[in-house]
């Protein structure tokens, strides 16, 4: 039994190091879009702040498995073909800049009225007052929770495994289709994904508590 | 793009939708109904337990929550049953699972709480003479309760949506209803929007109901 | 533009603005010369600190229009009430200094960086000269030694003088300091009040809404008292608190403020 688990474990690894590969690029494309589309809820004009408003209430209040599969089997219905692994990234993407959107509300919308008041007094324009003054101040407060949230893009990835994308559960799927041996494995994968997330989780945690440390 | 809208075949499936929609909604209120008895008990075990027992299911709890849904849904399913002699179905297995991982989230919810139901209440039901039974029971209890009403709201909306995750081991709840109508029907964009206007619907619903109870609640407080 | 026809530095002309269906401004006029002081009085809710807010357009107005040295403070000059675009009001903006009542400090910067930013990032300073100039005016506030503290080390008078460092080091044209001691401890006010004595000595352009009536007579040359979103009287210091004047609205106030201030 070990031995055929060790056998399979390049193939596992392949499979982890997609996880992490969708992962990142969810993370790193949800932050772009969340952050500009955040800025345009809270400092846009009132029909922008709508569709943003919109597009997050709908996200998050769907499943994502559903909008995995809206996007992958949607999409070519109306003749926008993606490779599944980009059918993917993109839902997972749509799914995350929602969160995001959220947490960067929440850490401008936690900064006084003042902090922007004082500098517009000073003469700063609306891009260098995010740049110098908003953004800074917010980094803290967003930071945390958005690390956290990383771990929601990982377990996330997990349902990429339902488009045929050999990722970490899929490739476990595969290694137990052959072998037979599905608790091993499967604790192995708990395992995998746990070390991971746990890792950021505990991250997220104590930059909170350096954080907390600082005064307004 | 020459795609045409067309829900005919939606209409006439309709009732794989509107089954699954309430079989999604049952599986999450069982599931929380289970998940609330966990959850409560593990946290007042852990807020007056030595560290071993703490240790233990601050365990269960972070093991929980950072393992991908999916993945608990198989291990139970596919997996316990190789290891030790149970055999149930797929929907039984699917309530075990949800139950445990809405446990976990609800261990966190009634423990942070429970710590911040206010000392004095808890001297003043000191100073009337209750047991600590009594004061656990008729004091803080009730005030944690209302403390982690919103909280309690948010878990079970995530929990309704999270039974889409069930249509991966064939509970045919709304998302498997979906996919049936898409391999079967092709109409996937109506299908889909169809689904998600009914996931949006019943779950803001919810929300706008839960937030009603809640504020019945707050009044008292 | 005829702008030496019209000596004010800073002219309010029939400024209106309402709250939804709140008028918090009845057609207000105000005409400030270089090296004025005038303190605007005035129960709260009578529009002096939202006067103030306009004249650096922190708050827009519905009708009227504000000048300063001649230029249009919100609107576009073609008379159409256009806004500035977000480039020129910032520009507009570096022209007035306010000093707020809440002090406003940028938390994450030191006294010495609050002082820096606009320098740096408006005036287009090097890092060094801007240093050089925030340690000039932290020495002229006497907190020189706290160049490098954060804002949370210093105590609110140390903040609220940081406050008016980093307006002044840009050299307005006018200082706007908006109920500066309000948020004061009472042994706090008078450190404070002193660098705004120095400032008028030194001939700085001010508009201060306080609640200071000593200070107000001491270092105004001129006072308006404000009710009901209009200026209901306007003259020099010992003109308007004096006994003799001809106002009911201002003698009220005044007698209630004795009471309760004194």
């Amino acid at each position: 039994m070990l031995g055929q688990i060790a056998y399979a474990l390049p193939f596992l690894a392949q499979g982890f190091a997609v996880t992490l590969w969708v992962s990142l690029l969810v993370v790193a494309l949800s932050l772009v879009a969340g952050v500009m589309m955040g800025v345009g809820l809270v400092y846009g004009p009132a029909p922008l702040r709508w569709v943003v408003r919109i597009f997050s209430d709908t996200i998050r209040g769907i499943p994502i498995l559903v909008l995995i599969f809206f996007v992958y089997y949607g999409l070519p219905a109306v003749g926008i073909h993606l490779e599944s692994f980009w059918a993917a990234v993109l839902a997972l993407t749509l799914f995350k800049t929602a969160q995001v959107i959220e947490y960067l509300r929440g850490a401008v919308g936690s900064i006084p009225k003042g902090q922007s008041e004082a500098s517009m007094a000073i003469g700063l324009t609306f891009r260098q007052r995010l740049a110098y003054v908003i953004f800074p101040q917010a980094f803290r407060r967003f930071l945390p929770p958005w690390i956290n949230g990383v771990t929601d893009a990982v377990k996330g990835s997990a349902l990429v495994s339902l488009l045929g994308i050999t990722d970490l559960m899929h490739a476990i799927n595969q290694v137990i289709g052959r072998t037979y041996e599905a608790m091993p494995l499967y604790i192995l994968g708990a395992v995998i994904y746990f070390a991971v997330n746990y890792a950021l989780s505990l991250a997220s945690r104590r930059l909170e508590r350096r954080f907390s440390f600082i005064r307004e | 793009m020459g795609y045409t809208l067309n829900f005919n075949l939606i209409w006439r499936n309709f009732d794989k939708l509107w089954g699954g929609l309430l079989l999604s909604l049952e599986l999450a209120v069982i599931s929380i109904a289970i998940g609330i008895v966990i959850g409560l008990l593990l946290a007042v075990w852990y807020v007056s337990a030595g560290r071993v027992v703490r240790t233990v299911i601050a365990g269960y709890v972070e093991f929980i929550r950072n393992v991908p849904l999916i993945l608990l849904v198989y291990l139970v399913f596919y997996g316990l049953p190789t290891v030790i002699d149970v055999a149930y179905s797929a929907q039984t297995s699917f309530v075990a699972t949800l139950s445990l991982y809405s446990g976990a989230y609800l261990v966190e919810v009634f423990r942070s709480g429970l710590e911040a139901v206010p000392r004095g209440q808890i001297d003043a039901g000191k100073a009337i003479g209750l047991t600590p039974w009594q004061r656990l029971l008729h004091v803080r209890l009730p005030t944690m309760l209302r403390i982690t009403l919103p909280a309690l709201s948010n878990t079970f909306i995530s929990l309704f949506k999270d039974t889409s995750v069930a249509s991966v081991i064939s509970v045919p709840e709304l998302t498997y209803g979906a996919q049936w109508i898409n391999f079967n029907t092709f109409r996937i964009v109506e299908v889909y929007l169809v689904v998600t206007a009914m996931y949006l619907f019943t779950g803001y619903a919810l929300l706008y109901a839960l937030r009603l109870v809640e504020r019945r609640f707050r009044v008292a407080h | 533009m005829s702008t030496h026809a019209n000596p004010a530095l800073l002219d309010v002309s029939e400024v209106s603005k309402s709250f939804g269906s709140v008028e918090v401004l009845r057609s207000v006029s105000l005409q400030v010369t270089r090296g004025e002081v005038v303190t605007v009085i005035g129960p709260s809710g009578s529009g002096k600190t939202t006067l103030l807010r306009c004249v650096n357009f922190l708050e827009s107005y519905d009708s009227g229009s504000i000048r300063i040295d001649g230029k249009e403070v919100g609107f576009r000059e073609t008379g159409t009430r256009q806004r500035r675009s977000e480039r020129d009001l910032a520009a507009m903006r570096a022209e007035t200094g306010m000093v707020f009542q809440s002090f406003n400090l940028f938390p994450h910067l030191t006294a010495a960086g609050n002082i820096m930013l606009g320098l740096r990032k408006v005036r287009g300073k090097s890092s060094a000269e801007a240093r050089q100039i925030a340690e000039h005016w932290l020495g002229r506030v006497g907190l020189a030694h706290k160049a490098d503290s954060l804002p949370a080390e210093l105590s609110g008078g140390q903040q609220q003088r940081v406050g008016i460092a980093r307006a002044v080091a840009m050299e307005p044209k006018i200082l706007l300091l908006d109920e500066i001691t309000s948020a004061l401890d009472p042994e706090l006010v008078g450190e404070v009040l002193e660098v705004v004595r120095s400032l008028a000595e030194d001939g700085m352009t001010m508009v201060m809404v306080t609640h200071e009536m000593a200070f107000a007579r001491d270092a105004s040359s001129r006072i308006v008292f404000m009710a009901d979103g209009g200026v209901s009287a306007a003259g020099p210091p010992a003109e308007i608190l004096g006994a003799e004047i001809d106002n009911e609205r201002l003698r009220s106030f005044l007698a209630r403020f004795r009471a309760s201030h004194f």
